[in-house]
Formats: C-alpha cells, structure tokens, sequence
C-alpha cells in the first residue's frame, strides 16, 4: 500500500500530464462531437431531402459500429489505405467526436422538435428570417433541453477515454498502468485510478449544471441552487445514449 | 500504401464469425445479470431504511460515472484465476444493472400512487405488493428501454477483447497482427456490427411505438 502511493508520488509529473491528455482528448473530442451534434441535427430537419439522407446515414453509420471499431480503424486501417498517420490523441479526438457526435444529432433534433409548434409560428407571425427565429427563438428553447442529455454524453466520452492506452497514447490509464506493473498493487491502482475518474465525472456534471442553470436563468426560469449539485439522472440517458433507432 | 485486399476478407469471415458468438454470447448473459441486478438494485433503492438506500446510491453512482475499460481490466487482473468470459459477463452485467436499474426506477415511479394504497388496504405483504401488484405493471413498460441498453452493451463488446475474451474483436486484431491486414478486418467486423444492430435498433422502435411511448 505504502509502496503504491510513494512511487504515486515519485511519478506525480508523469501522473499529471496522463491527466493532461485524458482531459485534453475529453474535451477536443466534446468540442468536435459538439460541432458535429448542431451541423448533423440541423441538416436533420432541412427542407431538403439530400441533407436530411446524408445526416441520417452519417448517424447510423456512426452509431451503429462500435466506437472501439472506429477508433481502431483510424488507427490501424487508416495508415495502410491512406499513409497518413494520424497522431494518437488526434485519433481519439476524431473517433470521439465522431461517434458522440452522431448520437448528439439525435439530441439536438429531439430538442428542436419539441419547441413548442406555437413558437415557431409566433416568430412567422412577427416576420423573423428563418435565421433569426432559429437563433433568437428556437435555439435558446432548444439549448436548455439539450443540457442534461450532453451532460450524459460527456460522461460517456469521458469513460471512453481509457481506450487511448489501446492506441497508445500516454493518458491517465497509460500511466497508472505503468505505475501498477512496477509496483504490483494491483487493487490500489485500479482504486486509486476509478476514483480519479469518477471525481472527474463529477466535476464535469457540476460544470455542465452550471450552464444548464445559466440557460434557464435567460429564458426566465430561475433553480434553487441545490440543483447544481445533483448528479445526472438516467433517465435523460435512456433516450440518447443507447443504441435505439430514435 | 496497398490497397483493399479481398482475399483476407473471405479468410478472415469464418473466423469473424466464430468469434461473433461469443460477441452474442456475451451480450445475451450479460444483459440477462443487468435486468435481474438492476431491477434488485431498484428494489433495495425503494427500501424504507437510509442505512439500505444511501450506500445503494452511491455505490450505484461510482459505477456508472467511471470506465466499463478501466473496471473491465482491473477485474481480469484481480481474479486472474476466472475465466475472462466470465470476468466480461459479470462486469458488464453490473456495469450496465446502474443504468437498467434508473429504468426500472422510473417505471415503479410510473406506477399510479392509488396501486400502493390499494395494497396498503388489502394489507398485503410487501413481498406480495411487489410481486404481483407493482413489479407486473412496473417491468411491461421498460421492456423497450432495456432492449436498447442491450443494443448499447452489444456496441461495448469489443472491450471484452482487451481482457483476451476470444469475441469477434479479438479475432479481428489477432488476424490483422498475424497478416497485416487490420483495413479488411476493422472494416468487416464494424460492418457486421452495423448489419447486427441497425435492424435491432429499428424493431426496438416498432416496439416501443406499439407499447405507446
């Protein structure tokens, strides 16, 4: 035990920059997922048919194979097909942003379609561009739907994470693996590394019910601020995160 | 830079396959411990005492906020005289019981109050509550829900392979290393996972539109 935590505290440096990529690799993949979420869910409810069948292709394509397969892919098969070698922590980030972001399209176009139908025509009644109802009228609406959902995909992404010690990356895993090989205490490194993870997870509801309440706060809905420190009900997850054709 | 190699594809199929049902096997097992598990996870939540309910909680919560990889591999490496099917199965079975049981949660809250107090009236037993009055009602409407998490366990699969669970990844990787021909075998096997799912996911739709959610 003893043995485990002085050489955790020999390896501080290298503990911190695993830390680094796990969080850099969380939060890349969640900006990239997060972009892809808005371009894919929008062009879900186009006009368009063109647009609506390459998003929904896209979506079940994402979803439907696994993300371990994706990610290997990148990183195995990419190389001999294309000779590009794409950085590890790029790969995830790309293979993150990809796969969360095909199950954020589903996110944002539930979120969009259950704005009220009233909204939307009051915003065609004061004449605002297609544009500006979107983005003073819908979105705004939309967004605070959006919230608890993404919260559950971002702990998702987060859990993911590890599988950068797969494709060698140096995350967290890489080096708390590392760190268990020389000392052998397998049970406190494997402890040690679930309650970094799940101190981080929290951290990240705590931010994420930060922003939900900012939003409300615009829309006129003011929370106690007791619900900041709740964690993310499942429930929310049921209807995103899984593999249901929605 | 060579290109798509047809040949390994028709060697690689078979073996895929194989490792396929194992990949099934898995699934099946181990969305059978997570709806048992959960729904027991469920019940204790509902129990009258706070010594039962807040360790249930937070053990349930710890769980679920981290890595299915991290537990997966810690696990193997603990028990190392388990076999690692069995190690996969109990682990994703638990892994996936904290979020079936938020499930089942959500469908014994959608039980009518009036059930409870009908029963309070008749002065069942809490056994007899449960078992024939809440839980037939409770567990009709998360059926769709727990087929989708299946669905999501399914996708999770691969994982198995890091813990030398001989499922279909772990083929895959074995014949990309052993012929160098990892673009044929990450293609296929994500292929047959996409054929696998997507019909599953749509009769999961069927379903939960004719339960009328």
């Amino acid at each position: 035990m003893s043995d485990f935590f002085s050489a955790f505290l020999d390896d501080l440096p290298q503990l911190r920059s695993g830390l680094w990529v796990t969080l850099e690799a969380t939060v890349l993949g969640a900006l990239a997922a997060l972009l892809l979420s808005f371009v894919l869910g929008l062009m879900s409810i186009s006009r368009l048919l063109v647009l609506r069948g390459v998003s929904r292709v896209v979506v079940e394509f994402f979803r439907g194979t696994s993300l371990y397969i994706q990610l290997f892919w990148l990183y195995y098969a990419m190389p001999t097909l294309t000779g590009y070698q794409l950085d590890p922590l790029l790969c995830g980030v790309v293979a993150f942003g990809l796969n969360y972001g095909a199950y954020g399209a589903e996110v944002v176009r539930g979120a969009i379609g259950s704005v009220p139908r009233g909204q939307y025509e009051a915003a065609v009644a004061l004449n605002m561009s297609p544009l500006h109802r979107m983005r003073k009228v819908i979105l705004p609406q939309a967004w605070v739907q959006m919230i608890p959902s993404f919260t559950n995909l971002l702990i998702q992404l987060l859990k993911c994470t590890p599988l950068l010690w797969l494709i060698s990356a140096a995350d967290l895993m890489t080096v708390v693996q590392q760190l268990r090989d020389r000392t052998g205490e397998t049970l406190t490194a494997y402890l040690t590394l679930l309650a970094v993870y799940f101190v981080l997870a929290y951290a990240l509801t705590l931010l994420m019910n930060l922003l939900e309440r900012s939003a409300k706060r615009r829309l006129g809905l003011h929370t106690g601020a007791g619900s900041l420190l709740r964690s993310r009900s499942a429930t929310g997850a049921v209807a995103t995160t899984t593999g249901g054709a929605r | 830079m060579n290109g798509f190699d047809w040949d390994a594809v028709q060697d690689a199929l078979p073996l895929l396959l194989r490792g396929f049902e194992v990949t099934l096997l898995a699934t099946v097992l181990g969305t059978l411990v997570a709806a048992v598990l959960g729904l027991a996870i469920a019940v204790a939540g509902r129990a009258p005492s706070r010594f039962v309910t807040v360790p249930v909680r937070v053990v349930m919560e710890f769980i679920r906020s981290t890595p299915l990889l991290v537990q997966l591999v810690g696990a193997a490496a603990l028990f190392t005289s388990v076999e690692p099917l069995t190690i996969g199965i109990v682990v994703l079975g638990v892994h996936y019981a904290t979020y079936t049981s938020e499930v089942y949660r959500a469908g014994i809250d959608g039980v009518p109050k009036g059930q409870w107090e009908a029963c309070r009236a008749l002065s069942l037993t809490p056994r007899r509550t449960w078992q024939a009055v809440i839980l037939p009602q409770a567990v009709r409407s998360v059926l769709p829900a727990l087929g989708n998490y299946a669905i999501s366990m399914f996708k999770e699969t691969p994982f198995l392979a890091v813990i030398t669970v001989q499922e279909m990844v772990f083929e895959a990787r074995k014949y990309g290393a052993d012929h160098f021909a990892y673009t044929e075998v990450f293609t296929l096997a994500g292929l047959i996972f996409l054929v696998a799912s997507y019909p599953t996911s749509l009769l999961m739709r069927k379903l939960e539109k004719r339960l009328g959610h």
